[in-house]
C-alpha cells in the first residue's frame, strides 16, 4: 500500500513531464505511421458525428435567417444585374449549343473515347474543425455511402477540396486552401500547366509556373487530370492577382467560409497516384 | 464520511462540469457558423477553459484531463495528434506556478495573464506546425485568433464563474 502511494506520487510529481513526453510520442508516432494514427480519426470523427450533426442544424437555420434579410436588402440590385446577365448568357447559350453540335460529330468523325463516367454523392457540411492552422471540413457521407480517399469535393461552381480521411459514416475534406493542398491545374486559355498550393490564406499561390509564364489577372484555373487524382477541366477559380517574382494568386470560385453541402465526385477512375496512395493504405 | 450512494454520484456529476464544459466548448467552437471568416478565427474555447480552471479547480481538470480534450480536440480538427494537447498541458502547467498570484488579484490581472497565455499558445503551436510539416506557417491568421480569444475571454469567464457558483460551491 505504501509502495503503491509511493508511485501515485512519483506519476503526481512528474505528471507534467509524461503528458508532454506522451504529446511528443504521438506527434512522432503520427508521422512513422500515418494510416494507424488515420484509423483512429476515422473512429472518433464517427463517433462524434451525431452530436456535431445535431449541433451544426440550429447554427445552419440561424444562419440562413441572417442570409434572408441579406437577401431581403439587396434583391432589387441584385435583380439588376441578373437580367443583364440572363441576356448575356441567353447569347452565350446559343453559341454552346452550336459548339455542342460541332463537337458531338467531330468526335463521332475520331473515334474519340469518352471520359468514364462520373457519379456524385451529396453530403452535408457538419463541422469545420480546422481552427487557425488548418482548413477542413467534416461532411456526412463515408464508407458506406462510397466515399474513397482522394475524390474531389466540389460545392457549387467549383472545386473545394479532397477527400483525406474516410469514415463509416463521415469523411473529412481538405480544403484547398490549407497549407498542406497541392492541386495540379492548368489555365484555361494560355493551356499553362502548374500547382495550386494553399496557405491558409482565402487565396492559393500557383507554384512552379515558368517564369515567362504568360499569366494574367481573370484567367481560369481549372484541374489539369495530372496524376489521376482529380477529374480534367473541374473548375477552381480565377486568377485574382499577379505579382513581381511569380507570384500569382487565385481566387476560389466558392466561398470556403460558407459551404453547406459537398459533392463528392467519382470519376472511375482508381488508377494514377490516388489509386497508388489507396492501395497502400489498404495494406498497411 | 456516511454519504449515501445519491450524495456520492451528486458529487461525482458536480466534479465532473469542469470537464464537461471544457469538451462542450470543444464541440460548440467547431460548428460551422457561415459567417464570412468566422472559421478561421473563432476562439480557441479549450484554451480559455484550462486557463480558467487550472487557476481555480486544478483539482477537478487536472494535466491529464486538459491533455484528454487537448487529443480529442487534435483528432476531430485533423492537426497532428498530441499538439494541442500539448499546447493546453503547457498552459496548466505555466498557470500552476503562477496561481497563488492570480488568485490574490483582481479579474483585470486574470485577463491579462490569459493575453500572455493566448499569444504564447498561438505562437507555441506555430512553432509546432512549422516543425512537423516542415514549412513555415504563416502566422498573421493565429495571431488574430489569439486576438478574438483574448477580446471574448471575459464572456467565457462569466459562463465559468457561473459554472463555478452553480455546481462547485460545496465541493
Amino acid at each position: 500500500m505504501a509502495r503503491l502511494t509511493a508511485l501515485k506520487a512519483l506519476i503526481q510529481r512528474f505528471s507534467f513531464l509524461l503528458l508532454l513526453m506522451a504529446s511528443v510520442a504521438l506527434m512522432m508516432l503520427s508521422r512513422m505511421d500515418p494510416a494507424f494514427v488515420e484509423h483512429a480519426r476515422a473512429r472518433v470523427m464517427d463517433g462524434f458525428v451525431p452530436i456535431q450533426e445535431a449541433i451544426s442544424r440550429p447554427a445552419a437555420t440561424a444562419a440562413r435567417v441572417v442570409e434572408v434579410f441579406v437577401d431581403i436588402a439587396e434583391v432589387y440590385k441584385e435583380n439588376k444585374q441578373l437580367r443583364q446577365e440572363n441576356a448575356r448568357l441567353l447569347q452565350w447559350k446559343q453559341a454552346a449549343l452550336r459548339l455542342d453540335a460541332e463537337n458531338g460529330s467531330l468526335r463521332s468523325l475520331l473515334h474519340y473515347r469518352p471520359e468514364p463516367k462520373t457519379s456524385f454523392i451529396s453530403a452535408r457540411v457538419i463541422a469545420a474543425p480546422g481552427g487557425a492552422f488548418l482548413r477542413d471540413i467534416v461532411v456526412t457521407a463515408g464508407r458506406r455511402e462510397g466515399v474513397h480517399r482522394g475524390q474531389a469535393a466540389v460545392a457549387g461552381a467549383g472545386m473545394v477540396g479532397r477527400v483525406v480521411e474516410v469514415g463509416e459514416w463521415s469523411s473529412r475534406v481538405l480544403l484547398i486552401t490549407d497549407i498542406n493542398a497541392r492541386v495540379p491545374v492548368v489555365l484555361d486559355t494560355s493551356r499553362q500547366r502548374a500547382v495550386l498550393a494553399g496557405d491558409n490564406s482565402d487565396q492559393p499561390r500557383l507554384i512552379y509556373l515558368p517564369l515567362d509564364a504568360p499569366v494574367s489577372v481573370g484567367d481560369r484555373v481549372v484541374t489539369s487530370g495530372d496524376g489521376g487524382l482529380f477529374p480534367a477541366g473541374l473548375p477552381i477559380g480565377v486568377v485574382s492577382f499577379v505579382g513581381d517574382h511569380n507570384i500569382v494568386k487565385v481566387q476560389p470560385m466558392v466561398d470556403m467560409g460558407r459551404l453547406e453541402h459537398v459533392q463528392l465526385i467519382n470519376f472511375g477512375l482508381p488508377g494514377g497516384l490516388a489509386g497508388e496512395a489507396e492501395r497502400l493504405t489498404s495494406l498497411k | 464520511m456516511n454519504a449515501t450512494i445519491w450524495q456520492r454520484l451528486d458529487q461525482i456529476g458536480r466534479s465532473l462540469a469542469p470537464a464537461a464544459v471544457t469538451l462542450m466548448l470543444v464541440l460548440l467552437g467547431m460548428v460551422p457558423l457561415c459567417l464570412p471568416g468566422w472559421d478561421k478565427v473563432a476562439p480557441s474555447t479549450a484554451l480559455m477553459s484550462v486557463y480558467y480552471w487550472s487557476i481555480h479547480r486544478p483539482d477537478l481538470l487536472p494535466p491529464s484531463a486538459a491533455f484528454g480534450i487537448g487529443l480529442l480536440q487534435d483528432l476531430l480538427a485533423g492537426t497532428p495528434p498530441g499538439m494541442t494537447a500539448l499546447v493546453l498541458v503547457s498552459c496548466h502547467l505555466v498557470v500552476e506556478t503562477q496561481r497563488a498570484f492570480f488568485l490574490a488579484n483582481a479579474f483585470l490581472i486574470l485577463w491579462l495573464g490569459f493575453g500572455f497565455m493566448a499569444f504564447g499558445a498561438a505562437l507555441l503551436q506555430g512553432l509546432l506546425y512549422s516543425v512537423f510539416y516542415q514549412t513555415l506557417v504563416p502566422m498573421q491568421i493565429p495571431l488574430v485568433q489569439a486576438a478574438v480569444t483574448l477580446v471574448l475571454f471575459p464572456l467565457f469567464a462569466s459562463l465559468f464563474i457561473s459554472v463555478h457558483r452553480a455546481f462547485l460551491k460545496e465541493i
